[in-house]
């Protein structure tokens, strides 16, 4: 067992576990924010993506070793970032959800999207959504919140 | 007599430059090199076969791709998860090679990492279209080729072979999410480098189409 000093959602937080232990397990059984699901275990579903050092990251693969001082934002505080609350009014807007168990990931995943590229096309969206999946299939609603959340951003918020 | 003089130096002339078209012409005849060049770029050639085994061994030319996805595994299949090159290399805005490859080999979740994962740009692809690997003559010029290689001489690709960290992650590649050991190219990083470095010396001959 080791310690580490995460820097989660712009707290710092001293976990003691296993420096092999997937920062998922850490961020839901340790620190109890379980707003980011467990789906696949191996990055094939999304829905376990964070934000890791400001890139979308797939917290069931990663030793949470390996995070070292990046800072964590998680589905629990994306709402305190501009643009993630603008992605969660538009997924509001455009009543994304069906079971919603994939849709923090969807959410980490498009936030990170819209912050690198404000004016997606449709191929920029199929291509950085392509990773994430719902069994609903919420594909449409979803690029249409991301549309939405363009739009709104277009409109001046940074 | 001085017609005669005359006529003898012009047809020395003549013989000379005919010998001399002939020579730069398509019939050149190819002179024999000194015996220890030959022997030098026989051992060129053989050196860039070992560097050959490598760079064709599944831990490097899975990412020399020339689509516009990397591949996995020793069978060299296509990279799961919809995972695409993007532009620079390195996917797309928010899932990137980053988003599951860390700066080194997440050995306890199987995913292989090292700084600055991402693919070889399609100028440094090592396989066509249909993902077949391009054979030995091909490559070389490929690596050789500075307005393909990001300018490297020789002395470039041996520091590249020996230094860059996604060529260095190829000889510890890590362990697979079952926990077994990745298969290893041919060679060890010694041994590569050393065929490098043989290769290079002996001006990084490339063996005929």
């Amino acid at each position: 067992m080791e310690t580490y000093t995460l820097t989660v959602n712009g707290e710092q937080k001293r976990v003691t576990v296993d420096p092999g232990s997937p920062l998922l397990w850490v961020l839901r059984e340790d620190l109890k924010l379980t707003g980011t699901k467990y789906g696949c275990g191996i990055a094939a579903c999304g829905a376990c993506t964070v934000h890791v050092g400001g890139v979308a990251t797939r917290a069931c693969v990663l030793p949470v070793s390996l995070v070292g001082d990046r800072p964590i934002v998680t589905i629990e505080a994306v709402a305190n970032d501009a643009v993630g609350r603008v992605v969660q009014d538009a997924w509001v807007s455009e009543d994304v959800v069906q079971c919603g168990y994939c849709q923090s990931g969807q959410i980490m995943t498009a936030v990170a999207l819209l912050k690198s590229t404000r004016r997606p096309t449709d191929a920029d969206i199929e291509q950085s959504m392509g990773g994430n999946l719902c069994r609903c299939g919420t594909y449409v609603r979803i690029r249409a919140a991301i549309k939405t959340a363009s739009r709104h951003l277009a409109g001046g918020v940074r | 007599m001085k017609t005669l003089q005359s006529v003898a130096v012009v047809a020395l002339l003549v013989s000379a430059v005919s010998r001399m078209a002939t020579i730069q012409g398509a019939e050149r005849p190819q002179l024999p090199a000194p015996a220890s060049s030959q022997a030098r770029r026989a051992e060129g050639l053989e050196a860039w076969g070992r560097v050959y085994s490598v760079l064709t061994h599944p831990r490097c030319i899975n990412c020399h791709t020339a689509t516009n996805y990397p591949q996995q595994g020793d069978d060299r299949h296509r990279h799961q998860f919809n995972v695409v090159r993007g532009r620079e290399d390195r996917g797309v805005a928010a899932f990137t090679c980053a988003t599951c490859h860390q700066g080194s080999n997440a050995d306890s979740t199987g995913v292989p990492g090292a700084h600055n994962w991402q693919l070889a740009p399609l100028s440094m692809r090592w396989q066509d279209q249909n993902d077949r690997i391009l054979p030995s003559s091909e490559v070389c010029k490929a690596v050789t080729d500075q307005s393909r290689n990001h300018h490297l001489d020789g002395p470039g690709l041996l520091k590249h072979h020996e230094d860059e960290a996604l060529v260095r992650w190829a000889f510890q590649p890590g362990r697979r999410s079952d926990g077994t050991e990745r298969s290893l190219p041919p060679l060890t990083h010694e041994q590569f480098v050393a065929a490098t470095r043989t290769w290079v010396e002996a001006g990084s001959p490339c063996p005929p189409r």
